[in-house]
């Protein structure tokens, strides 16, 4: 699988681009499911001792062992393999709150891992623009509902059910980092009762 | 919105010697009233009246920004310059009035930081001794680095130090002390902002470094006034205006605008603020662009021009002014 | 006192009211025929007696009735006023400005006692005599920037300077037109505006940026931005539209001039001194279409301004199922008689 093509919308869109080895004393890089193969690229272009002194962490997914043993090949200085996001935050938190400025941060894969990285990354004092971000795998989306506040992962459909309030939404381009989520609005607000069907807009 | 900043009227409440180089002035309303507060880092752009002609030099703002009784400066002689500190320094005495504008910041802190980390060279101590202050009151989180010439032209580095034993760490040349910005870099925690202020060649050499070193370039902030260049004199021509005007050759292109009554926007009158950007309409020469504005592309572009620090040089130049 | 406030409503039964005065004074946008986008940007200063260009902060005689909307608002949403850590220094900034311009400028209504940090303020209109100190949290009910924009009418954003950009790091959103301050907060001027259509590819924000990161101490600017509502609705917020969405389909050709209110943003921009950040209060002024055409200028001019929008812009600001109604409605009042130009009325 290659990089994902990103249709250019509204401002507020994040747009990914290639990783590149970038200068620094530290490199942490995270991704999920198929994001494995941006690192694994990354590493064909890396210096030599760039992985002495990175720290792995992939989120396996549907993707399960695939690219565990390739990951561990690389020889980083730490490795971890973990099933969810959500199960990997202690650590990354962890790694954050020790490291040290010139610490580069890549995120790749899905739009929802690397948004809700960012936002650790951020948080821990690292400027949205010094991420590099490289999307690979799945694109469905990670929504905030503007009603209710409630996220709901990996939307696929347009409109599609807020899993929190159950109302019907529609998805917007516009996002926001602070949240790591698009926005989703209710579709019949002017009309209720009257949702158009869902269509499959990411897959 | 007109040209430049407010205005502010004021009389010289001190002036105060400090080294060898470099006099201290104090300025309060002429008014009675209250200056207004500020943040660390801003400058005023000072108005000096030098015989026939005008000059507006920024300085950085060195009092307590909290302090509203008035503005200090710190002004170091340039002999080689282009006479804007020899005029402070020989012609401007106490209880003379003068103005000044606004407070205008084009080095503020980065209120997020986890910590400041200062750099300064020689004068360039001057909006940090502001920040300091504004920082000390917030129970900031600051450490500077300061190298000097020699210890009788370090300026204000006993009362700094005095105040702040343990964050502030004087670099004497003369004694062959030399700041280890490598190993400073190394080792700062996340969220760390770094500023530096001082000769080119230092701010050239930290922001360098800090790259090298993978900081982000958000997290690095540098200020440097250009003075403007002095050169050749030319002749531009105003459309706007319809005029035709000589550029001197100690005088700024926005100088020699403002000389000829047109009134033209500007703020740092260094080349960084981009306030002065001015277009182009057509021209038959070279453009010697100084400034930190313009892309490289809008600078080969023959598009626009930076008239506080950038001069021309050939037949024609017409503005849109 | 010198203003009656009125005792009036935003919601439910939707009591507000425009007094001859209030449209008289109303910051009517449209200086000519046709409406496009423009950096329509410029000092505030004080002029025009009586308009609400008068003052630093307008107060009129919505005011008494639009902070108790905004207090019902909160207590339904807290997540409409948010600040960023790093804003608190800011939100000081603001309460200095509101509280010495209003006190010097409404000296009946607003009273401001300065004793070094100790400052006591009496609010007249709303019963509120507070004694606090300056820059010391702990000594108010709220947050500096929520105290202080309870008691002003208005939105406020609070934009932090840095990186060449804008950030929006705080605000007090409760009468905005149709977007989320907790979806938005932490954005760069480019993000928030990102879902404003064709202005991008004008080229407006990049130079509007430009001059907003220039905006100077004691120099503030202004312009006027407007959009449509159904209803008096201040808090025409995105996480109510589908309590609010559905009015629409209640308009209809009989009560479009009761029914259909023009919204007016007189939005300001002030240099914070302590912080240098850019505050950015966005003052919302409604009337309804019927109170609007009893200025004949005003009239003819907003058929024509309705009558030949850009379809995008007329979906943006959300009126364009409705516009063949308005601008029927609108057509009676417009003679074809040529206005003059301005925003005033003759």
């Amino acid at each position: 699988m290659i990089e994902t093509t990103i249709t250019p919308s509204i401002a507020s869109r994040p747009v990914y681009s290639r990783l590149e080895p970038r200068p620094g004393k530290a490199h942490l890089l995270v991704a999920d499911a198929e994001g494995a193969e941006a690192i694994l690229a990354l590493a064909e272009v890396a210096p030599s001792g760039f992985f002495d002194h990175a720290h792995v962490i992939h989120i396996r997914k549907a993707t399960a062992s695939t690219y565990t043993e390739r990951l561990r090949g690389l020889k980083p200085a730490q490795f971890y393999s973990g099933p969810t996001y959500e199960a990997a935050v202690p650590r990354l938190r962890r790694t954050l709150l020790g490291a040290h400025m010139g610490l580069q941060v890549y995120l790749a894969g899905t739009e929802s891992l690397m948004g809700q990285a960012m936002q650790e990354a951020a948080q821990a004092g690292i400027p949205y623009g010094a991420i590099q971000a490289e999307h690979r795998g799945s694109t469905a989306r990670r929504m905030q509902c503007v009603h209710c506040k409630g996220i709901t992962e990996d939307v696929t459909t347009d409109p599609f059910v807020c899993s929190h309030c159950g109302l019907h939404l529609f998805v917007r381009d516009h996002y926001s980092r602070r949240l790591a989520a698009f926005q989703g609005v209710r579709v019949d607000a002017e009309d209720p009762g009257n949702i158009p069907e869902p269509v499959e807009r990411f897959r | 919105m007109s040209a430049g900043t407010e205005k502010i009227d004021v009389t010289v409440a001190d002036v105060t010697p400090v080294n060898e180089l470099v006099t201290r002035f104090r300025f309060v309303r002429s008014d009675g009233g209250p200056m207004p507060t500020f943040s660390g880092g801003a400058h005023t752009v000072v108005e000096m009246q030098d015989g026939g002609r005008t000059r507006l030099n920024p300085y950085s703002l060195m009092s307590d920004p909290a302090d509203r009784s008035g503005f200090s400066i710190s002004v170091r002689r340039d002999d080689a310059g282009r006479g804007g500190s020899l005029y402070m320094h020989t012609k401007v005495h106490q209880g003379m009035k003068m103005v000044v504008s606004n407070p205008v910041n084009l080095f503020s802190l980065d209120l997020r930081a986890r910590k400041h980390l200062m750099i300064a060279g020689g004068i360039g101590i001057t909006p940090f001794m502001a920040q300091i202050k504004q920082l000390t009151a917030m129970n900031g989180n600051f450490e500077l680095h300061y190298a000097v010439r020699t210890a009788a032209l370090a300026t204000y580095a006993d009362e700094l130090h005095a105040t702040h034993p343990t964050r502030v760490h004087i670099y004497h040349d003369d004694r062959g002390e030399a700041i280890k910005l490598e190993r400073l870099l190394d080792g700062q925690p996340l969220g760390t902002h770094l500023y530096v202020c001082g000769p080119k060649g230092m701010i050239a050499w930290v922001r360098k470094t800090a790259e090298e070193l993978g900081w982000p370039r958000e997290a690095v902030h540098h200020e440097e006034f250009l003075a403007p260049a002095s050169g050749k004199p030319f002749e531009v021509k105003l459309a706007l205006s319809n005029k035709v005007i000589k550029v001197g050759e100690h005088q700024s292109l926005l100088e020699a605008i403002e000389e000829a009554g047109v009134d033209a926007p500007y703020l740092c009158r260094g080349g960084a603020c981009g306030q002065c950007e001015t277009d182009v309409i057509g021209y038959d020469g070279k453009f010697l662009h100084n400034d930190h504005w313009l892309t490289d592309d809008q600078k080969s572009s023959g598009k626009k021009i930076m008239p506080c620090v950038s001069r021309f040089e050939g037949k024609t130049l017409v503005l849109d002014r | 006192m010198t203003i009656n406030f009125n005792d009036e409503t935003f919601y439910g039964d939707f009591t507000f009211r425009n007094s001859p005065k209030a449209v008289q004074r109303f910051p009517f946008p449209f200086p000519e025929d046709s409406y496009m986008y423009s950096v329509n940007l410029e000092p505030h200063k004080s002029y025009r007696p009586g308009s609400v260009y008068e003052r630093t902060f307008d107060v009129d005689e919505h005011y008494v009735a639009e902070m108790k909307d905004r207090a019902r608002v909160l207590a339904d949403d807290p997540l409409r006023c948010q600040s960023l850590p790093h804003m608190t220094l800011a939100g000081w900034d603001l309460v200095e400005l509101i509280m010495t311009a209003k006190a010097e400028e409404y000296p009946d209504l607003f009273e401001l006692h300065r004793d070094g940090d100790r400052w006591r303020w009496i609010n007249r209109p709303l019963g509120i005599d507070d004694t606090f100190t300056f820059l010391d949290e702990t000594t108010l009910p709220y947050g500096p920037m929520e105290y202080i924009t309870r008691q002003t009418q208005g939105d406020f954003a609070i934009l932090d300077q840095r990186d060449d950009n804008l950030w929006m790091d705080a605000g007090m959103v409760t009468t905005q037109a149709d977007w989320s301050l907790d979806f938005d907060i932490g954005m760069n001027f480019f993000e928030w505006h990102a879902p404003v259509p064709k202005a991008h590819e004008m080229g407006v924000f990049v130079r509007a940026l430009k001059f907003l990161l220039n905006i100077q101490q004691g120099a503030p600017a202004r312009r006027l931005n407007w959009t449509m509502t159904i209803n008096p609705l201040l808090d025409t917020s995105p996480e109510n539209y589908h309590k609010w969405g559905a009015m629409k389909q209640e308009l209809t050709a009989e009560n479009v001039g009761r029914m259909m209110h023009l919204r007016v943003e007189l939005q300001t921009l002030f240099r914070l001194p302590r912080s240098n950040a850019l505050v950015f209060p966005i003052r919302c002024y409604l009337i309804r279409l019927e109170d609007l055409v009893t200025v004949p200028k005003w009239g003819r001019r907003f058929h024509r301004v309705i009558r030949d929008l850009p379809v995008e812009l007329a979906t943006y600001k959300g009126f364009i199922n409705n516009r063949p109604k308005i601008v029927e409605w609108l057509s009676k009042y417009d003679d074809g008689a040529p206005t003059s130009p301005g925003i005033w009325p003759d």
